[in-house]
């Protein structure tokens, strides 16, 4: 069973800690603290994973982690769980957050929280795997994204909105799309490129 | 300018979707959590932190109660409370909201507040209370997201008494069309299954028709749980074995669709997990690891791609194929593939290799010889993890002639180690492995000074108590023990003399018991000096009171003679002044004892008597004492499971030497987990079968009396029977010879090419490493059993029968250690099937039927395999219930209550399945059997036989008073002789036992029988409650022969029936708070069926039917006389609703339990 999964960056902020265990609060953010101690300190060409030791509570639970660029990724898992199979998970884990979030970066995961516990939920559920197929977790988020949009009416206008515009004839178009307002987004798009 | 459009437009729909698109969407300064998260990055310290949250929770409370937020502003504000939850501050007046946005919003807001809720509660959160009806509402809705989101909620965070309330529901989505919620719906109800076994008890059988799901991704999950309910006990799942060799062929040989791909291998995790379940199910059982070989060798021929995930199958592989019945030609591939493993490049490859020889040296210690320059190479590794694997293979491997080298090894690295978990590990394997094979007694006094010093307070207390033991007791030799202790004091005195401010309390406390006890024995030392010392000891600053107080009684042994009264009177003098009770009370008895020469003499005799002490274990001498205090009004006597709690605490090193009677058995036969860093016991798991220390009668042979040898060079070795081995010691097998010889061969192959000099010195390591476990201990494959003698064998106690008797015992020991499964085992497979009719029925041969209903078959996996178990499965399930009443009717015992439970509640031993049939001395026994005439008139089983041996037949029949439950035990002597000494023992932690009679007795004549009775009462309800009791008995004086039996028993032993009126009923009922609801099976088979169902229940477990009215019933029963439970029961449809209530917490699911196991067994 897997215990948590912790993500955090190169300097140990968090950046998404999800237990299906119950801790108390102070102990998780010892937690995420002691395992961010542990697993920094590690070079890059040693091997994957760590013995839990006392941090989570028992000599059968293993940390197994993967580094990508700025960012941590840890699963702590219990005996039962295979190590190598739970690094593969990882690579599947960020390379469909990858695929949710074209390129993902470090920002990406900050400001879509919520998102990135979405995709984790179709993988993972109560600690036990759920699906370890990256379309098919695609697919699952993809389709509460459609949902999303259909129900929600105002977030759902503009694409809404656009598909529409998408549907008419071209010289006609330009009367319904405010210009202006696209050309801003634009430069904000650009800032930060 | 159309072009420009068309450019616009295509990158219209990114820029105005909000959730497709990366980071920079929420950046906008409009965006309060983009704003919130860049104002906290922008900060540096954590302080400023900590103010910024502080505020930015204050803005978000406020707003969140704000009548005028709306919800979309909602789901903003509980993603800003996440971001604070997870930095770790708290959001807590966020919670309720989260709850209500669950419960309002639309499907984003409701997929916001969910995920909030999952995040901030827990299972023990009171406001999860809430949420009940909204999940139950989204359960029901036709919307497949909100089905997920409840579903994984529930599974998240539902506690164990809100299961019922969804537990219908969640059940019948195992049948909805779309897989992804049948897929939910099996992981959900497996969670159900890890909090609360008994409420999920009923839907067994869609558990085995999820594992029958046309879609593999169901099917997978299902995995999950018939991979806990395997583990729990292998031997009801055997049936399934040909279903998972079945899908596992088809997974491998690539059936499954593309989509179940991984990097081209076909679904590898549902292969590890197949290949898990497998190896449990194979365990122990030669006829189904045999259907398994085929698809083992299939898996590790087709994981032969150079991938990550195709290793993890290898490894799972390999440790299957280690794990079954062994077959020779697997398990040498298996041995190639974890070559493969160690001399991998890749540093995780390597790791687990050695995770592998560590697991497999115990089966077969030639593989770490293969292998042993890689593991050299190891130890010099660079990453930690890899050292310390290594030097967990190097512990395994130990013997007494590479111990010194070993141990050296892993204190060198201890000093270097700064992680506490690790330095407990390993003090207490480097203890376990001292006492075990130290070549000499300096050695082993050395070796504990650095593990004290290295292990410091943070070891746990075992090793210092066990290590004092040791020495108090002593080995067989006078000599040597002196030796030892002199050694001990010498080097004590060293380490005084030394600095010994940082020296850890717990050694500074070994040091001054040592000195006390022992420092009389070294000649030529003035006393003096020691007091000296140890007064130094006490003045230091830095040591504990604990610490002082051993001082102080070291010193209080050491006081005697001339001058060192003075020195001692003046150290009781200045502790007549401290603050400390405890020291200033030593401080007056030592004075006392200083002033009375007589009396310390008496109270402390120099050379300290070890075992001579008498010791009346009855403490008869006090009983006018007692009397007397109880005439006067005191309290009368605790059980000790009362008392348990406050000892608790005190109990941590009692280390009076004076209190060594204690029965040899309980500190030798310690068979602990050796993965437990706490106890050091003389017995690592490995050895848990090994010889017990009076066995030592062969000890200038090999020890293998009583080591399991399972595993040999050649593969599985027969097991024998712990009477045979005597046998075995005498004439080395066959077996033991060739294998014997093999090994010699392959040590003189590994490296014979001559090498660098650098590589010479690696060599030199690894033949003193590796020593031993070729040729001179090849006997013993088995890694570090018993293939030496311990230098430190602990004497067996004095007190103890004579040495025949001791023979005896120790058998009957070696016995005990095998749990009960274990010995069921052995009786499986050493002897013919168990025939108790009880027992047949369960073993019943089970016919495979044709398939049954055909499930449409997609995703081109056929799962006929399953299909066809599962109709077989349930036709044999028709069969048993079938065969039940006739078996039950055949047998010929009294049978006052018609007894459904009984098989699960009285599991009877091998020896006396062994002994019906033959002899059926047992059956006839039976009817000699009377229960006492008191008690013949109350309801009762019938009488069971328990266990028998040569001459004793223990039989076991409950008898149900009404305030208590009897056990009432048989003991009937089977021979003419005359046995003495008869004493009965009944022990069951979870029972409040009283009253017994006739437990003990001086002597049995031939051919009689004697009865006695326990009153047992249950004031918790616990669904099984296994008991476990002893007979010794003596034929002829100092033939001591010990039987050991056990049984369970059930709630429903416990429940007696309630009568009441119904406006009685109806009171009660309001006045309780715990209730459970579900459904139950309704019979249908004759008559009304509420009536005949009611009927059934009552006969069963002894309710009573309070009322029925129209398709409505109240049934009610209680406790013994203590609590009661209700049960009201509707007619629902096909199934009956039953809703109980109690005072008790746990009442109510018992009971429910048990009901559907009556029903299930009607």
């Amino acid at each position: 069973m897997i215990k948590a999964i912790l993500i955090f960056n190169n300097h140990g902020k968090p950046r998404l800690s999800k237990f299906y265990e119950h801790y108390n609060e102070d102990i998780e953010q010892q937690i995420i603290r002691e395992t961010f101690h542990l697993v920094s300190k590690r070079d890059e060409n040693v091997c994957n994973f760590l013995e839990g030791g006392l941090l989570i509570g028992g000599s059968d639970n293993k940390l197994i982690y993967r580094h990508y660029a700025t960012l941590y990724f840890v699963f702590c898992v219990d005996s039962a769980e295979s190590e190598l199979g739970i690094l593969d998970l990882i690579q599947v884990f960020v390379e469909t957050l990858d695929k949710c979030f074209e390129n993902v970066c470090e920002l990406d995961l900050i400001f879509h929280v919520d998102k990135v516990h979405h995709i984790l939920a179709e993988m993972v559920m109560g600690g036990m795997v759920l699906e370890t197929n990256m379309n098919e977790i695609i697919t699952q988020v993809d389709a509460q994204v459609k949902m999303e949009r259909s129900e929600a009416g105002i977030a759902g206008a503009p694409a809404r909105a656009v598909s529409a515009v998408k549907n008419m004839n071209l010289p006609e178009m330009p009367k319904n799309i405010n210009i202006g307002d696209i050309s801003i987004k634009v430069n904000l798009l650009l800032q930060r490129l | 300018m159309s072009d420009v459009v068309e450019k616009t437009l295509t990158a219209l729909p990114s820029l105005l979707s909000l959730d497709s698109q990366p980071g920079a969407g929420k950046l906008s300064s409009t965006s309060k959590l983009g704003q919130f998260i860049r104002n906290i990055t922008e900060l540096t310290s954590k302080h400023e932190e900590e103010k910024l949250i502080k505020k930015e929770l204050a803005v978000i409370k406020d707003q969140v109660s704000s009548p005028y937020t709306t919800m979309r502003q909602m789901r903003e504000l509980m993603v800003r409370s996440m971001y604070c939850e997870m930095l770790g501050y708290e959001a807590s007046f966020a919670y309720i909201h989260a709850i209500k946005l669950a419960q309002q919003g639309t499907v984003l807001e409701k997929r916001a507040g969910y995920l909030a809720v999952s995040l901030f509660l827990n299972e023990n959160h009171e406001l999860l209370l809430l949420l009940v009806n909204t999940v139950l509402k989204d359960l029901q809705s036709t919307n497949i997201i909100e089905v997920c989101m409840a579903l994984t909620v529930v599974s998240q965070i539902f506690p164990k008494d809100m299961i019922p309330a969804v537990l219908p529901l969640v059940e019948e989505k195992l049948s909805h069309p779309k897989e992804i919620i049948r897929r939910k719906a099996v992981l959900a109800l497996y969670k159900f299954y890890l909090i609360a076994p008994n409420q999920v008890q009923h839907i067994h059988g869609k558990f085995r028709k999820a594992l029958c799901d046309k879609d593999p991704g169901v099917m997978t999950s299902s995995l999950h749980i018939y991979l806990q309910m395997i583990q729990e006990s292998p031997d009801s799942y055997k049936d399934l074995v040909g279903s998972f060799v079945t899908i596992l062929r088809q997974v491998v040989g690539g059936k499954l669709p593309l989509d179940f791909n991984y990097h081209s291998i076909p679904a590898p995790w549902l292969q590890m997990q197949l290949l898990r379940i497998l190896s449990l199910l194979g365990r122990e059982d030669q006829s189904t690891s045999e259907t398994m070989y085929d698809v083992l060798n299939e898996s590790l021929r087709r994981a032969e791609m150079n991938h990550n995930i195709t290793y993890a199958i290898l490894y799972e592989c390999v440790k299957a194929i280690y794990t079954i019945h062994p077959k020779a030609e697997l398990l040498e591939k298996a041995a190639k593939c974890i070559g493969n493993f160690v001399l991998s490049p890749k540093i995780n490859l390597k790791y687990l290799g050695l995770k592998a020889l560590t697991y497999v040296v115990q089966h077969d210690a030639s593989l770490a010889l293969q292998h042993q320059m890689t593991i050299i190479e190891c130890l010099d590794h660079s990453d930690l993890l890899i050292k310390r694997e290594t030097l967990e293979l190097l512990f395994r491997i130990t013997n007494a002639q590479n111990v010194t080298v070993i141990v050296e090894r892993i204190l060198s690295f201890l000093r270097l180690c700064n992680d506490d978990y690790t330095i407990i590990d390993l003090v207490g394997k480097v203890a376990e492995l001292a006492e075990k094979y130290a070549p000499d007694n300096e050695w082993f006094i050395q070796t504990m000074t650095v593990v004290f010093s290295l292990g410091g307070d943070l070891m746990p207390p075992d090793i210092p108590s066990s290590f004092l033991r040791l020495l108090a007791e002593g080995s067989q030799s006078e000599v040597d023990d002196r030796q030892l202790k002199v050694y001990a004091v010498n080097s004590y005195l060293s380490v005084l003399n030394d600095d010994c401010s940082h020296l850890p309390q717990r050694f500074l406390q070994v040091i001054s018991w040592v000195l006390g006890e022992y420092s009389y024995l070294r000649e030529g030392l003035d006393q003096e000096e020691v007091i000296l010392l140890l007064k130094k000891l006490l003045d230091q600053r830095g040591v504990s009171a604990e610490t002082r107080s051993w001082v102080l009684s070291a010193l209080t042994k050491l006081c005697r003679g001339s001058g060192r009264a003075e020195l001692a009177l003046a150290v009781a003098e200045s502790l007549s002044s401290t603050l400390d009770t405890v020291l200033r009370q030593q401080g007056h008895e030592l004075r006392h004892l200083i002033q009375d020469g007589s009396l310390h003499a008496r109270v402390l005799p120099q050379p300290a008597p070890a075992n001579s002490l008498e010791v009346d274990s009855s403490l008869s001498f006090l009983d006018g004492f007692v009397s007397d205090a109880l005439a006067a009004g005191a309290a009368p006597y605790k059980p000790p499971h009362q008392r348990q709690e406050e000892l608790g605490q005190q109990r941590a090193p009692t280390l009076e030497p004076y209190a060594l009677s204690l029965p040899m058995s309980l500190s030798s036969c310690t068979v602990t987990d050796r993965q437990s860093p706490s106890v050091l016991s003389m017995s690592s798991g490995l050895s848990a079968n090994s010889t017990e220390p009076s066995q030592r009668a062969g000890v200038a042979t090999l020890m293998l009396e009583g080591v399991k040898r399972v595993w040999g060079k050649e593969g599985y070795l027969p097991q024998r029977d712990t009477s045979e081995t005597p046998a075995t010691v005498e004439e080395p097998s066959d077996v033991v010879q060739s294998s014997h010889q093999q090994v010699v061969i392959d040590i003189s192959q590994p490296e014979p090419e001559p090498e660098p000099p650098q590589l010479d010195k690696k060599q030199q390591l690894a033949s003193s490493l590796f020593v031993g476990l070729g040729s001179q201990n090849s006997a013993c494959l088995l890694g570090k059993t018993e293939a030496t003698v311990p230098r430190f064998r602990r004497k067996p106690h004095l007190n103890d029968a004579s040495s025949s008797g001791t023979s005896e015992r120790s058998s009957d020991s070696s016995h005990s250690s095998h749990s009960t499964a274990d010995s069921f085992l052995y009786g499986g497979l050493l002897e013919e099937e168990p025939a108790t009719p009880i027992q047949s029925s369960r073993h019943a041969p089970q016919p495979i039927a044709a398939s049954g209903s055909c499930e449409a078959r997609q995703h081109g996996l056929t799962v006929n395999g399953v299909d066809e178990n599962r109709g077989g499965a349930v036709v044999c399930a028709k069969e048993e219930k079938r065969a039940h009443p006739t078996q039950l009717i055949e047998s010929d015992m009294v049978r006052v209550r018609p007894n459904a439970l009984a098989e699960g509640a009285v599991v009877p031993p091998q020896n006396c399945s062994r002994h019906l049939p033959s002899t059926s001395s047992c059956g006839s026994d039976s009817e000699v059997l009377k229960l006492p005439f008191e008690l013949q008139n109350l309801p009762h089983s019938d009488i069971i036989s328990l266990i028998s041996d040569s001459h004793l037949c223990i039989s076991c029949c409950r008898v149900f008073r009404e305030d208590a439950l009897l056990i009432v035990l048989f003991l009937s002597n089977s021979t003419e002789m005359v046995l003495c000494d008869v004493a009965l023992e009944l022990s069951c932690e979870e029972l409040q036992m009283g009253s017994l009679r006739g437990n003990v007795m001086e002597s049995m004549a031939g051919r009689t029988s004697s009865v006695c009775h326990y009153t047992v009462f249950m004031e918790r309800p616990h669904t099984h409650v296994p008991f476990t009791g002893t007979v010794s008995y003596q034929t002829q004086p100092g033939h001591k022969h010990t039987l050991h039996f056990s049984g369970k028993l059930t709630t429903a032993d416990f429940i007696r029936p309630l009568v009441l009126s119904t406006e009685e009923y109806g009171k009660l009922w309001l006045s309780f708070s715990h209730d459970v609801k579900q459904n139950l099976r309704l019979l249908t088979d004759a008559g009304d069926p509420l009536i005949a169902t009611l009927n059934v229940l009552k006969d069963c477990l002894q309710l009573h039917i309070v009322d029925i009215i129209g398709s409505e019933g109240i049934v009610a029963c209680r406790l013994l006389d203590g609590a009661p439970c209700l049960m009201h029961c509707r007619v629902h449809g096909a199934s009956l609703a039953v809703w109980l209530r109690s005072s008790l917490s746990s009442f109510p699911d018992c009971l429910l339990y048990h009901c559907q196991r009556a029903l299930q067994e009607h």
